[in-house]
């Protein structure tokens, strides 16, 4: 019996929407962690050689062979998957260390210092704003050439003034709170508070804008990559095995784009769960 | 308009000129940046010949200063001279100008179907509620995690395999005959943006439902509809506006996904092939042009959300 039903009455709405928000926070953390499982040790795993050509039928449909068939040069499409997980999920990953700590270093400096360094770096952030992350990537790409580190770095300062914006109006809200001047009036040092009391209290809020960078990183890249500026085949990016398997969509195999998709969407939809999960709890601890 | 409102006016034209001003200097130095010669830059990183570094060397005054091949750079651009692609051996304006045509068409296209569908389906959202509002919020979840080119390839599998209702490669001709080939890259790169407008949509008219002035206009008896259209939509729209309309702007850029796709020779599709064949002169034009077109839009959607709400854009600047 419940305590809801021991109080007499249904049980509490809020509290019935949040346990079935729970299960869908659980599923999407066990999502994650297998997806980061899977791209340490996805190439292990691998049943057979990823490159290997034609250790099956032409676009052959999935079997007890070939899990999830294999695609139009007969390669297993399971292997190559599992092969392509890292630089599917790490390069993502990559993107929004780079950019959150990048982000925050700005923000937190902006916000402390005021006055021109605000004026002059939110100036920057104004103008990296203005390039949108595609056209930057795009740009990088016809400067230093096709491959996945020209856009990783691009994505990188494209994703710079999300993280910055967010983190400066949080650190300018947090240092203007009476406990911040009661701190400088016990004589804590600059650096004791910014690190020991204002990076940790922005820290849910950074966490959050990670999690939902990551999903966006991770759909820039393998866009990136579909167009054929990104990772390069025969490398089983999942971008690259998307774009590859397009032409045999006609032909009625699906398999070969069809299933590296449906990984992209499902690793998205699981991160921005967490991420919303995460900017709710930023939201209630703020309370 | 008052004195502080045309003052406040031309001081976002000014920080939009010098935005303008500072992406152009970043794409121009593009060609500084670039590792090696700014010869083998221009003419695609392949070893040109005697005649082309002669040729590239005059067109882009290399023999000048830095500071002042910007100069001629930007003045030309600013004039309709976009310079010349060593590779496509064309005056770059004679390769982006027929295809600009269609990937404004494309982009109209599909604002129509975010704009209907996003809004719409916000609205049904916040007003219905129970069944149909967890329907939404499902699809919109799942809708969020769609990028174009997953979409795209779900169509050509379903519409160019399964039911052949829709062409899956090429513009078309003609009008309509484009519009019905411009039909699935349209909702490709509309999905997105459908989930994120219909979210956004719902949780402002949510918070304006929510507000005393709307219980007020309730007791005075005025009809539901009226209430819906004059105090809550209109209120909650500059919310909408704002923050979908940054996301917007940048469809430009997003649609050479699509475009690349969907077989279609617009602008995007040219960016794409001129970044793979290293063709910087191409790619910075087309650049310019995107972040161009992404500052001044972002731009008139500010002024038009100042407008309809002159007391958000003024807690905006205080903030």
């Amino acid at each position: 019996m419940s305590v809801g039903q021991l109080a007499g009455g249904r049980v509490p709405r809020a509290a019935r929407h949040a346990a079935r928000r729970d299960v869908l926070f659980i599923a999407a953390a066990a999502v994650m962690a297998v997806v980061v499982l899977v791209s340490l040790i996805g190439p292990f795993l691998a049943p057979y050689d990823p490159n290997q050509l034609y250790v099956g039928p032409v676009s052959g449909r999935p079997s007890a062979a070939h899990l999830l068939g294999t695609d139009d040069l007969g390669r297993d499409i399971l292997s190559r998957m599992l092969a392509g997980s890292p630089t599917s999920v790490f390069a993502p990953v990559v993107v929004v260390i780079l950019a959150t700590s990048l982000g925050s270093v700005v923000a937190v400096v902006s916000a402390w210092f005021g006055g021109w360094v605000d004026a002059v770096l939110t100036r920057i952030i104004e103008v990296i704003f203005a390039i949108p992350g595609l056209v930057l990537a795009v740009l990088a790409v016809s400067m230093f050439g096709k491959g996945v580190i020209a856009p990783v770095i691009a994505l990188s300062i494209a994703y710079l003034p999300v993280v910055s914006r967010l983190v400066r109006i949080g650190a300018r809200t947090e240092l203007g709170k009476p406990y911040m001047a009661a701190l400088r009036i016990q004589g804590v040092g600059s650096l004791a508070i910014c690190f020991r009391h204002l990076v940790p209290a922005l820290l849910p809020a950074i966490l959050a804008q990670a999690a939902i960078g990551f999903g966006y990183a991770m759909l820039d890249l393998a866009a990136i990559s579909f167009l054929g500026l990104g990772a390069q085949p025969p490398s089983s990016d999942w971008g690259v095995m998307i774009s590859s398997g397009q032409p045999s969509l006609l032909a009625g195999a699906p398999e070969q784009s069809v299933f590296p998709s449906l990984m992209v969407v499902l690793t998205v939809l699981a991160v921005n769960i967490l991420g919303a999960r995460v900017t709710e709890w930023a939201e209630a601890a703020d309370r | 308009m008052s004195a502080s409102t045309i003052r406040q006016l031309l001081g976002k034209l000014g920080a939009l000129a010098l935005t303008l001003f500072l992406s152009s200097v970043v794409i121009f130095s593009s060609i500084l940046l670039t590792p090696g010669d700014p010869v083998a830059a221009i003419a695609g990183g392949r070893r040109p010949t005697p005649e082309m570094i002669e040729a590239i060397r005059e067109a882009h005054h290399l023999d000048q200063p830095v500071w002042l091949q910007y100069l001629y750079w930007i003045g030309d651009v600013l004039r309709g001279d976009l310079g010349t692609s060593f590779l496509y051996k064309a005056p770059v304006v004679d390769l982006i100008a027929p295809r600009l045509g269609v990937t404004v068409l494309l982009v109209l296209y599909t604002i129509v179907l975010i704009v209907i569908f996003g809004i719409g389906s916000g609205i049904l959202a916040a007003r219905r509620g129970g069944a149909v509002d967890k329907t939404v919020l499902v699809a919109t979840s799942v809708g969020v995690a769609m990028p174009t080119f997953v979409v795209a390839i779900l169509l050509i599998w379903v519409f160019g395999r399964l039911l052949s209702w829709f062409p899956v490669y090429g513009a078309g001709e003609g009008l309509l005959d484009t519009l019905y080939h411009l039909t699935l890259p349209a909702i490709s790169l509309a999905v997105l943006y459908i989930a994120y407008l219909s979210r956004i949509t719902r949780s402002a008219i949510v918070a304006q439902q929510g507000a005393e002035h709307v219980d007020t206009a309730m007791v005075r008896g005025i009809p539901r509809g009226r209430i819906f259209r004059n105090h809550v939509f209109l209120n909650a729209s500059p919310q909408i506006l704002s923050i979908s309309g940054a996301t917007v702007a940048g469809l430009f850029a997003v649609s050479a996904i699509a475009e690349q796709a969907f077989g279609i020779g617009g602008i995007g599709s040219l960016l794409v092939e001129a970044a793979a064949r290293k063709d910087l002169p191409v790619v910075q034009v087309l650049s310019l042009l995107l972040v161009a077109l992404f500052v001044v839009l972002n731009a008139v959607i500010d002024v038009v959300v100042a407008v309809i709400d002159p007391d958000s854009a003024k807690s905006r600047r205080d903030a």
